[in-house]
């Protein structure tokens, strides 16, 4: 792999996007964007262990014995996730109560396993560390997106700044209830999704299939 | 990969030729294994451990900080635990509505107690849906400047549609009329339910009362219109939460919650 560590930081912000080309850590992105701030945190709780769990699962990779690489994987994330959790009780706790059970579940983002498995297994840790970054903030950049939309429709404010004065605090502004659910974040990742491919052709997937022309007999 | 391929001579002493070892044989599957296990455990031990005081710390500055907010206390700033000082912890025997002394009221863990047999009842009536009621409960007495009792602080909990909810009430000296209420904690659906935290709708408790001259429990949330004195308008889509915090207050103000206190609130005997 010819990659230099440039296109490592930022092909997975639109190129290689973990949510909108890979798909992967979906979950998390429903659960904590209705706010702008707690979806930053989650950005950046999700970029550190993503980027340090592959520099620990790089440095250590020759030495991981193939029957149980998943468990060893898993062990690195999972410690790193504890320490983050703990770190934000201890000096985030406001934070740490809204985001909840959903640090804990970072353990089982996709996007954490599936750059130690695909990427950090191969490569040396420095290369590794750059992709877990990248990846973070590709994971970050779709989290922000959705964020920006679901906080300004549904709560009339941006990082908890009123923007549009809503009609429970006197305002003009009918929120609109259904972006503070989980799926309206699956309407605009779909939309998000659509865009990119709109813009980048490159990304629609071949048909894995072939629609059958029936001849007449 | 056997080991041959390896090259035994580069590897020196014990460590260098483990290292050198392919790391798929079980010898070397079950020490790295162990080893990266007990290493994560220190790191994550060491580090619940020493960030344990500053969590500890948080969890109590928040609740202080909510009994501050509900008695009207609060400004964003202040020196919490001073302010906190105002206060006087005492710990209440629900059934007696006296205060008991077998507990000491600056730690004594409300909810720890509500579910220790020991120091809780199951309750078969249970419109607050919280399964046991402990049978003590931590109240928070405010004094003003000569002594005399201004405000006191009870905590209320309940289930709302997802959750519990778990805060304080703020009542006048009479013990009837409210003066403020506040969640703490809850995780009901935000925007709708999650507005209990509103603080337009939190004003509306203010200057309510919880009984009538005959000592009938009205206070109630409900939609539309009631007697002004008795009647918060409930959160608009928020029906089960609204519910909830309609059956919890009417629970916890009511015989088998905080009553016979208020009574001997009331009456002085204290």
């Amino acid at each position: 792999m010819a990659q230099t560590r440039k296109s490592l930081l930022v092909d997975p912000l639109v190129d290689n996007n973990p949510i909108t080309l890979q798909v992967l850590g979906i979950c998390s992105a429903l659960a904590v964007t209705s706010s702008l701030k707690v979806a930053f945190v989650m950005a950046l709780a999700v970029t550190f262990v993503t980027a340090f769990s592959s520099f620990f699962i790089s440095i250590l990779r020759n030495q991981i014995p193939n029957s149980i690489r998943i468990i060893v994987q898993m062990v690195i994330i999972a410690s790193l996730v504890i320490l983050v959790d703990q770190v934000l009780k201890a000096y985030a706790f406001e934070i740490s109560k809204t985001l909840s059970v959903f640090v804990g579940l970072i353990i089982t983002n996709c996007i954490v396993m599936g750059r130690a498995e695909a990427f950090a297994m191969k490569n040396p840790p420095v290369a590794s560390f750059i992709d877990g970054i990248g990846n973070g903030l590709g994971y970050g950049l779709i989290l922000m997106l959705v964020g920006f939309v679901r906080e300004l429709f549904g709560s009339g404010s941006l990082f908890g700044i009123t923007i549009l004065e809503t009609v429970n605090n006197g305002g003009w502004y009918v929120p609109n209830g259904m972006l503070l659910l989980p799926p309206s974040a699956f309407f605009l990742i779909g939309l998000i999704i659509w865009a990119f491919r709109t813009w980048k052709p490159a990304q629609v997937e071949e048909r894995e299939y072939k629609i059958q022309t029936v001849e007449a007999h | 990969m056997s080991e041959q391929e390896l090259n035994p001579q580069e590897a020196k002493g014990p460590l260098g030729r483990f290292l050198a070892a392919s790391p798929d044989g079980t010898v070397k599957t079950i020490v790295i294994a162990a080893v990266l296990c007990l290493f994560c455990s220190m790191v994550v031990a060491l580090a619940a451990v020493n960030l344990r005081p500053v969590q500890e710390a948080n969890k109590l500055r928040d609740k202080q900080v909510n009994i501050l907010q509900v008695a009207g206390l609060y400004e964003p700033g202040i020196d919490v635990n001073e302010a906190f000082q105002a206060f006087e912890p005492r710990v209440v025997d629900l059934a007696t509505g006296k205060f008991t002394d077998a507990f000491d009221a600056a730690t004594f863990d409300d909810r720890a107690a509500a579910s220790d047999p020991e120091l809780s009842i199951a309750l078969d009536a249970d419109p607050a849906g919280i399964g046991r009621q402990g049978k003590y409960a931590t109240v928070y007495l405010l004094k003003d400047d000569a002594g005399n009792l201004d405000k006191v602080i009870l905590p209320i909990y309940g289930y709302g549609l997802w959750s519990t909810l778990y805060g304080f009430i703020a009542l006048e000296e009479n013990g009837n009329d409210i003066f403020g209420l506040q969640f703490y904690e809850h995780a009901e659906t935000p925007g709708l339910g999650a507005e209990v935290d509103n603080p337009r709708w939190k004003a509306l408790w203010n200057g309510k009362q919880l009984r009538d001259e005959s000592g009938e429990l009205k206070i109630t949330v409900a939609k539309g219109t009631g007697d002004p004195r008795f009647h918060v308008d409930a959160l608009a889509g928020a029906t089960l939460t609204s519910r909830g915090v309609d059956n919890l207050v009417r629970f916890w103000m009511g015989e088998t919650g905080f009553a016979p206190f208020l009574e001997n609130l009331k009456a002085g005997e204290l």
